[in-house]
């Protein structure tokens, strides 16, 4: 295998790797804004309008405060450990995306470049892996702050997380029945020609959606760091850049959730009438990036318009729709899925 | 000899790097461009406001400790359950019924932990309710707000 590896695909991938990364964190910057615009807009307000026009360079400002704040780490709290919890939090969301395929394969210079950083044939559960290291950045961060606050909400974030994760693993279960691949450039080549998988599977679907939420800690499901009772949470002691990964990290985790959700759910790059265009295949590969994230920027803005509509759950309510609702539910799913599967083909 | 559909695991190795490199930079950044200031509570833990007291490695309920454990248990068996749905065409309807045995231990551990109360956080609120007019029944409804202002 290592025999492979020639120079010009190291480079290739590298330079793949900087661009998804680059891509991964200007939208993360940019949804903060939307998500303020939005949430301006929706309560009657105006929303940040000072840096730039139409305060386009917020983001940009927000982050540069962030470098120049103080670090503060406080006197009882373990250091290393608090250091290193936004550091892994940040890392998992952004290790993410390596597995999602952006597009179909370019042709430039001779050569078949693929939009993906690596198509392994365990995508899936190399998703579900690094999303549930994720944990450990809010457990060890939110134990070592050595504040009650972040305390309470670090175990609230552990169990909702975990929680979630297994509602969302069964409702995954029933759409692999249908692919029968657990490589995401399977699944989504399969959609090519098909239809979208949304419609074999739309309990899953639900389910996996409700389950997003929660796996970012997002408002209905936000009881990790609710303001009214908790402080801040997992987060209350922390400042500066840290603090910056944390919430950060969040944005990228919803970027990386709707991709994944689009990927699995809604064809991936693929769109409607894609096989009866006439133009070149770079061109349709082109096409096909765009028709991927505007299905991310759909889901995005759902993710947001949620957040300043539906009021925040009570944590046993949230509990109670985990493992009295979804996991049921996904069971279900899963049992029927499986025997229509079994009628159909035989 | 590299089979041709082995996976190519090196991008994930770059990746990685790149990663670690971007938030080992951004913290490394942070930390020489921010202020320092010292004074006598800039250290104090943040509760608020009010004077921290005591440590806070504090007992929490047994309840997430027991979500924790039920987690491992349902999540090894998904990934039994994962590896029957990839090959569901190959087994047919003698593998479903074998899964339909293993999931249905996995309803019945479930139900067993939703019968202990284990999946309950909180206090339950119709329960209570239900108790308190048990409580007031045949009293006059008058009386028992009068009590409760006294």
């Amino acid at each position: 295998m290592l025999l492979e590896i020639s120079a010009f695909l190291v480079l290739e991938k590298l330079i793949l790797v900087a661009i998804i990364l680059g891509i991964s964190l200007f939208i993360a910057m940019y949804s903060t804004y939307a998500e303020r615009k939005l949430a301006a807009f929706i309560q009657d307000r105006r929303g940040p309008n000072r840096a730039g026009i139409f305060g386009i360079l917020q983001p940009l400002a927000d982050g540069g405060k962030l470098f120049f704040k103080e670090e503060i780490i406080p006197e009882y709290a373990n250091k290393f450990l608090f250091i290193l919890g936004p550091a892994i939090f940040m890392i998992t969301a952004c290790m993410t995306s390596a597995v999602i395929p952006w597009g179909s394969t370019l042709h430039i210079f001779g050569k078949d470049i693929s939009l993906q950083v690596a198509d392994v044939n365990i995508g899936i559960l190399y998703i579900f892996g690094v999303v549930s290291l994720g944990v450990y950045g809010i457990m060890v961060g939110g134990w070592a702050s050595n504040n009650k606050y972040s305390l309470l909400g670090t175990i609230r974030a552990a169990s909702q997380i975990i929680s979630y994760e297994l509602a969302m693993g069964l409702s995954l279960i029933a759409l692999l029945m249908i692919t029968g691949s657990l490589s995401l450039k399977d699944i989504v080549e399969q959609q090519s020609h098909g239809v979208w998988y949304i419609v074999y599977q739309p309990i899953g679907f639900l389910i996996f959606l409700v389950c997003a939420f929660a796996e970012c800690n997002r408002t209905p499901f936000d009881l990790a760091e609710c303001d009214s009772e908790l402080v801040m949470g997992f987060h209350t002691e922390y400042s500066s850049m840290k603090l910056g990964f944390y919430l950060f990290a969040e944005y990228i985790n919803m970027f990386i959730s709707s991709a994944v959700m689009v990927t699995l759910y809604f064809g991936g790059y693929n769109f409607p009438g894609m096989h009866s265009l006439h133009v070149s295949p770079n061109t349709l590969t082109i096409l096909g990036v765009i028709a991927f994230f505007v299905k991310i920027f759909i889901f995005l803005f759902f993710f947001i318009w949620v957040r300043w509509t539906v009021p925040r759950f009570r944590y046993d309510q949230l509990m109670k729709l985990g493992w009295k609702m979804l996991i049921p539910l996904a069971i279900l799913n899963l049992l029927i899925t499986g025997a229509l599967m079994l009628y159909l083909h035989h | 000899m590299p089979s041709p559909s082995y996976p190519t695991l090196w991008p994930f190795l770059i990746y990685g790097i790149l990663v670690l490199l971007l938030a080992g930079g951004m913290l490394f950044i942070s930390h020489f461009l921010g202020e320092r200031h010292q004074e006598k509570e800039t250290d104090e833990v943040y509760e608020a406001g009010i004077e921290a007291t005591g440590t806070a490695r504090l007992l929490f309920p047994v309840h997430f400790y027991l979500i924790a454990m039920f987690f491992v248990i349902f999540d090894l068996e998904a990934v039994f359950i994962i590896s029957w749905a990839i090959a569901i065409r190959d087994v047919g309807w003698g593998g479903y019924l074998a899964v339909v045995i293993f999931v249905a231990i996995l309803v019945a551990v479930l139900i067993y932990e939703w019968r202990i109360g284990a999946l309950n956080f909180g206090p339950q609120g119709k329960k209570i309710l239900r108790a308190y007019r048990h409580k007031i029944k045949g009293v006059n409804h008058n009386e028992v707000v009068d009590k409760q202002n006294n």
